[in-house]
C-alpha cells in the first residue's frame, strides 16, 4: 500500500511539474539577455522597458479593460435576471430554454467567433470595439447564470416568502432579502465573467475590426511574428496579473463566507 | 426575459445564418449567392478535407487518452488525500487554468522551436547535435492540446473518486484482488461516470481546437477550426465554411447527448 502511495505522490508532482515548469520558464527567460538564444546570458530588465514604451500595447489593454468592464456589466445583469426567473418560475419550454441558454458553453468558440461575424456582415454593422462587447456579453451570460443559479437552488424560499408574508413587495422581497444572500455568487459571477473576457482570443479575433485590438489580439499578433524576449515579459506580466485576480476572488469568497 | 432576447438576437439567430448559409453558394466576390443546395455539404468528402477531420479526431482523441492517463493518478491522490491538502491541490490544478491560454501555448514555442529551451538542455548535456524539430508538428499539438485541457479531466474525476466508497476498495484488498484486478473491476467501474464526463470536457474543446495547432501546428497540421478560419477569412467561401462548422457543432451535440444518456443510466 505504501509503495503505491508513494507511486501515486511521484506522478502527482510530476503532473503539477508539467503544468507549471512551462510558466516558470516564460518567467525566468523574461530576464535574459540574449535577444535569440534560449541560453541564460545574463539579467535585464530591458525587455520590460521595451514593452513600456510600445503605444500600441497600452491601446490594447485599454480597449480590453473597457470590452471587458462593459460586456461583464450587461452579462451580469441578464444572467442574474435570467437565473432568478428560471429558477423561480415555471413554464412550458422551460428545459428547452435551460438547455438553450448553456449553448455558449458547450459550442465550438470558433463556431460562436463565425457566426457572429456572419451575422454583423450580414445585418451590415460594422465591426468594431461594440461588436466584440455584444460577443463577448453573449457567451458570458451562461457563465454568470451558472454560478448564481446554483447557488440560488440553495437558498431557502421560505426567507423570500417570509419578507412578503410580513407585508414587503415582491421587488423589496428581491432586493432587500435575496439579492444580499446571492451577492457572493454574483461577485464569483463577475469575477469569472470579467476574466473569461479579458482571455478571450477567437470570439474577439472574429468580432473585431481595424482598430479594435484587444490584449489577446495583440499577444497573437507578436507570437505570428516570432519568438522574442517582450512576449516572454508580457507573459510574465500576464502571469502576475491572473494570479492577482485568484488572490482577489480568494479573498472575496472568505469574506463573503463568513 | 430579457437574457432570452439577447441570446435569442446575437446567439441563436446568428447561429441559424450559419445553418441556413450552409445551404447557399458562394458568390464570385465571396459574398452568399441565394441558391439552395447540398453542395457544400458533398463537398465537405473531399479527401484533402477529410484528412483534416481525421486528424482532429485523432489528435484530440490522443488528447483524452494521454489526459485520462495522466489526470487519474493525480485525480485519485488528490481524492485520497487529506481535506486541507486537497483544496490546496485542487486549487494548484486549476491556477494555470487561469493563466491566458495564448501565453501558455506561446510558453510551449519557446521550449519546442528549433533552437528552444528543450534542444538547448539536450544539446548541452550532448544528447543530440542537429537541431530537433518538434514545433510545427503533430507531436507539438498534441502536447499543447493535453497542457491546456488536463484541468478538465482531473476535476470531474476528483470528484468521482472522492464520492468513491473507501471500504468498498478495502473490501477488495481484504479478498486478495490483485492491484490491477482492483483497479480494472471495482475503481473504474464505479468512477465511470467522472471518467465519461472528464473524457468529453477534455474532447470537445480539443476537436474544436484553433489556437493550439494554429501556433503550434503549422501548415501541415490544421485542425477543423483552423480549416473553418480558412474558409471564412482567406478563401472566403462563407457557405462552405458554414457547412463545416455546422458539422462540427453537430458532432460536439451528439457527444453531449451521449453523455447524458450514459448519466442518466448510471443514475438509475
Amino acid at each position: 500500500m505504501t509503495g503505491q502511495r508513494r507511486w501515486l505522490r511521484s506522478a502527482s508532482l510530476a503532473n503539477l511539474l508539467f503544468l507549471y515548469a512551462p510558466i516558470a520558464v516564460l518567467v525566468v527567460f523574461s530576464f535574459n539577455a540574449s535577444r535569440l538564444s534560449a541560453r541564460w546570458q545574463g539579467f535585464t530588465l530591458q525587455w520590460y522597458q521595451m514593452l513600456a514604451s510600445d503605444e500600441a500595447l497600452f491601446a490594447a489593454v485599454q480597449n480590453s479593460l473597457l470590452v471587458a468592464v462593459v460586456s461583464t456589466m450587461i452579462a451580469t445583469i441578464l444572467g442574474v435576471s435570467a437565473a432568478v426567473g428560471l429558477e423561480r418560475s415555471h413554464f412550458p419550454g422551460q428545459r428547452l430554454v435551460d438547455g438553450a441558454l448553456l449553448l455558449p458553453l458547450v459550442i465550438p468558440e470558433v463556431m460562436m467567433g463565425v457566426a457572429l461575424l456572419l451575422f454583423f456582415v450580414m445585418i451590415q454593422v460594422p465591426l468594431s470595439l461594440v461588436t466584440v462587447t455584444i460577443g463577448h456579453a453573449a457567451f458570458n451570460v451562461p457563465v454568470v447564470m451558472v454560478i448564481v443559479r446554483a447557488r440560488l437552488r440553495k437558498l431557502d424560499p421560505a426567507l423570500e416568502e417570509a419578507a412578503r408574508d410580513l407585508g414587503a413587495t415582491a421587488w423589496q422581497a428581491f432586493r432587500r432579502v435575496t439579492l444580499p444572500l446571492l451577492s457572493p455568487a454574483i461577485i464569483g459571477g463577475v469575477l469569472m465573467a470579467f476574466t473569461v473576457s479579458l482571455d478571450d482570443f477567437i470570439v474577439t479575433f472574429f468580432t473585431a475590426g481595424p482598430g479594435s485590438t484587444t490584449l489577446p489580439l495583440k499577444v497573437y499578433s507578436m507570437i505570428k511574428s516570432g519568438v522574442s524576449p517582450e512576449i516572454n515579459a508580457l507573459s510574465a506580466i500576464l502571469v502576475l496579473v491572473s494570479m492577482a485576480l485568484i488572490a482577489l476572488s480568494l479573498v472575496m469568497q472568505r469574506v463573503n463566507g463568513k | 426575459m430579457p437574457a432570452l432576447v439577447w441570446m435569442g438576437v446575437f446567439l441563436f439567430l446568428p447561429l441559424l445564418l450559419v445553418l441556413v448559409i450552409s445551404f447557399a453558394a458562394r458568390g464570385t466576390y465571396g459574398g452568399v449567392e441565394w441558391t439552395f443546395s447540398l453542395a457544400n455539404y458533398l463537398n465537405m468528402a473531399d479527401p484533402l478535407y477529410l484528412r483534416i477531420y481525421a486528424r482532429s479526431l485523432a489528435l484530440a482523441a490522443a488528447t483524452t487518452v494521454v489526459c485520462l492517463l495522466l489526470g487519474f493518478p493525480l485525480a485519485y491522490y488528490i481524492a485520497r488525500a487529506p481535506a486541507r491538502w486537497q483544496a490546496v491541490w485542487l486549487m494548484l490544478i486549476i491556477i494555470p487554468f487561469w493563466t491566458n491560454f495564448l501565453v501558455r501555448t506561446y510558453a510551449w514555442m519557446f521550449i519546442l522551436r528549433s533552437e528552444g529551451l528543450f534542444h538547448t538542455v539536450l544539446s548541452s548535456v550532448g544528447l543530440v547535435t542537429s537541431p530537433i524539430e518538434i514545433l510545427y508538428s503533430d507531436t507539438a499539438v498534441l502536447i499543447g492540446l493535453v497542457y491546456g485541457y488536463l484541468p478538465f479531466m482531473v476535476l470531474p474525476l476528483y470528484a468521482a473518486i472522492e464520492r468513491l466508497d473507501r471500504s468498498v476498495v478495502e473490501a477488495a484488498w481484504d479478498l486478495y484482488a490483485s492491484g490491477w484486478s482492483v483497479f480494472w473491476r471495482v475503481v473504474l467501474p464505479l468512477t465511470k461516470p467522472g471518467v465519461i464526463a472528464g473524457c468529453l470536457l477534455v474532447f470537445i474543446p480539443s476537436v474544436g481546437a484553433f489556437i493550439t495547432p494554429d501556433l503550434l501546428g503549422g501548415a501541415r497540421s490544421m485542425m477543423v477550426g483552423n480549416l473553418i478560419q480558412h474558409e471564412y477569412l482567406v478563401v472566403r467561401d462563407w457557405p462552405f465554411g458554414s457547412a463545416i462548422s455546422f458539422a462540427l457543432m453537430a458532432l460536439v451535440l451528439v457527444g453531449i447527448a451521449v453523455y447524458f444518456k450514459v448519466e442518466t443510466k448510471v443514475a438509475v
